[in-house]
């Protein structure tokens, strides 16, 4: 009888696989029982009942719901671009610098220190529309009668928040595409000069292929926290005025924190995990084929 | 003659374009944080003053209030601090170690559906924080390992592993093959190789994998909010929640409190700043 040995790298790759499915694999599977059940925190039995898939319908039948998970995407994706933009823009204008960039580089990874809950209090104090500085400003610079309920009205809140998001995340993005304009060849660049290719065509077709795996894995890397909005939003309005604000991790939380109907918002739980994971293999595909193309494939 | 001095003209003004756009760049960055340090230096009079003020005063009030008044409704900042530390500092040395070993693992064996298992880990990292907090404080709760650190500190390590692992990977690859079994020929054994070769080679990698760890359980939110509950495991972010009250906010004393709790995560990364972008970008690129 020979002996199985246990592979090396499953014993490298046990701590990790243990702390994972203790911590996130075992809450997930009692949530995803959950979710089939009418379970509420302040009547424990309700546990053992099942409804099958009544809490899944419940939600999908829900035009809150169906706000909220609209309005998430719509965010996410105006966000994600806008800050791919941006990030680009600011990596291509530190790029351009010819002195006192390591300390421009230093404060562009500012915001990526801050808390999302810290940078939520901080807008929501900048954004008041009582004592906030932005306020505060327009009134002092002429506009008198100027006191924009920033907070207050549905989109000027949309807009704060978002302002917000892009603020705390467009670094990551500028700092991972000005480390590909770093790590760029000079030679394709003097090649394309020498053909008399204008500044666009060069920027086009060699510098952005260049730049693409850089952008997937800030895009990856983004992806893996988007759900971090919550923090925000959860500071900066608590999902008002009058759900104009509300994404789904805001209203799986009153679901389950105030409501206390667990099963339900369990049931939520998991149509928002599905779409960070979406997010997340797409990106990570898209960063597979990006490597692929410039060879650097491992 | 003409055309030289148009376009000397079109560079100036391309010039000067670029200069304001990258002013206006770094204002927009620097302004909100500044504002934060400014308040927390006014007094609150000032802060709620109607018309604005504009000509700051200067106040240690909030800082005094913070670290002296324990009692009379303050909050308790010394204990969030050492709370904050001591999760944050814990989680992240665990995270490292097994990390690093998972890292290693992807790094310098082949074994079959090795991509599944990579694309797997980090699945569980895209777990949104808020979908995971709510099973996660049934199950704490019926261990009975709610509002104490060693929850908090297993619930970051488990969040901080799969990126760590990704980070890791990246640098143990780049280390050429050679490198380990040339050591081992010499006599070390497997570890040793591990240990005094790769290891210091790898050590900016593992750096910037602790910094991106730390920050994370520092700045963590939404699944402290939710498994702690008194003062002996409360962290700063959720402390921040102290200063509201039902329809006002000691914005003075949230400032004060921000500060503290930006200074460390700020240092820190003053530190090793040079590693955090290699790390990113080698971690991913060549991943």
């Amino acid at each position: 009888m020979t002996r199985r040995r246990v592979p090396e790298w499953f014993v490298l790759l046990l701590p990790a696989i243990i702390v994972i499915a203790a911590v996130v694999l075992i809450p997930l599977i009692f949530s995803l029982y959950s979710s089939f059940t009418p379970y509420k925190l302040t009547r424990p039995s309700t546990l053992w009942k099942w409804v099958g898939f009544f809490n899944y319908e419940k939600i999908l039948t829900d035009a809150k719901f169906w706000a909220a998970f609209g309005r998430t995407v719509l965010f996410l994706t105006i966000v994600l671009n806008l800050e791919l933009l941006l990030g680009l823009g600011i990596a291509l204008m530190m790029n351009k610098v010819t002195w006192g960039q390591r300390t421009l580089r230093t404060i562009l990874m500012f915001p990526m220190m801050f808390s999302p809950i810290l940078v939520g209090f901080q807008f929501k104090f900048i954004f008041n529309d009582n004592i906030g500085l932005v306020n505060n400003v327009l009134q002092s610079v002429g506009f008198q009668n100027a006191s924009l309920p920033w907070l207050v009205d549905g989109n000027l809140a949309m807009f704060s928040i978002m302002f917000a998001e892009i603020w705390m995340s467009t670094s990551v993005f500028a700092i991972l595409i000005l480390a590909g304009l770093f790590a760029m060849p000079r030679d394709p660049l003097e090649a394309a000069k020498v053909d008399g290719c204008t500044a666009w065509q060069t920027f086009r077709h060699i510098t952005l292929p260049f730049l693409m795996p850089f952008i997937f894995i800030a895009m990856t890397i983004r992806s893996l926290d988007v759900a971090r909005a919550y923090d925000i939003v959860q500071i900066m309005t608590g999902g008002g005025p009058a759900r104009r604000t509300e994404l789904l991790w805001t209203l799986m939380s009153r679901t389950g924190y105030v409501d206390a109907r667990m099963g339900l918002a369990n049931a939520m739980g998991y149509v928002s995990i599905l779409l960070s994971i979406l997010f997340t293999i797409y990106f990570f595909r898209k960063l597979s084929a990006a490597r692929a193309e410039l060879g650097m494939a491992g | 003659m003409d055309r030289n001095l148009a376009h000397r003209n079109r560079r100036r003004a391309l010039k000067t374009a670029h200069f304001i756009g990258l002013f206006l760049v770094m204002s927009i960055i620097c302004i909100p944080g500044l504002w934060i340090v400014l308040n927390s230096f006014r007094p609150t009079v000032e802060i709620m003053a109607k018309p604005p003020v504009w000509t700051p005063s200067f106040t240690l009030d909030h800082y005094r209030a913070m670290f002296g008044g324990a009692g009379e409704g303050g909050v308790p900042v010394f204990s969030y601090f050492r709370n904050s530390l001591i999760v944050s500092v814990v989680s992240t040395l665990i995270a490292i170690l097994i990390g690093m070993s998972g890292g290693y693992a992807f790094a310098r064996y082949r074994f079959k559906g090795k991509s599944g298992y990579f694309v797997g880990l980090m699945l569980f990292r895209a777990v949104p924080g808020v979908a995971l907090s709510l099973p996660l404080f049934i199950v704490f709760a019926r261990v009975g390992i709610i509002d104490t650190h060693f929850g908090l500190i297993l619930a970051y390590v488990a969040m901080n592993v799969p990126f760590t692992i990704w980070l890791t990977d990246g640098f143990f690859r780049q280390i050429p093959k050679e490198l380990h079994e040339a050591a081992e020929i010499d006599g070390c054994t497997r570890w040793q190789a591990f240990w005094k070769v790769e290891f210091p080679v790898a050590r900016s990698g593992v750096a910037s994998a602790a910094i991106f760890a730390f920050l994370t359980s520092w700045n963590e939110f939404a699944l402290a909010s939710q498994l702690t509950r008194s003062v002996g495991s409360k962290t700063m972010p959720v402390g921040l929640l102290d200063f509201t009250a039902e329809f006002t906010i000691n914005w003075g004393g949230m400032c004060a409190l921000a500060v503290l709790m930006i200074v460390p995560a700020l240092v820190l990364t003053f530190i090793v700043q040079k590693h955090l972008i290699a790390g990113l970008t080698f971690g991913g690129v060549k991943g």
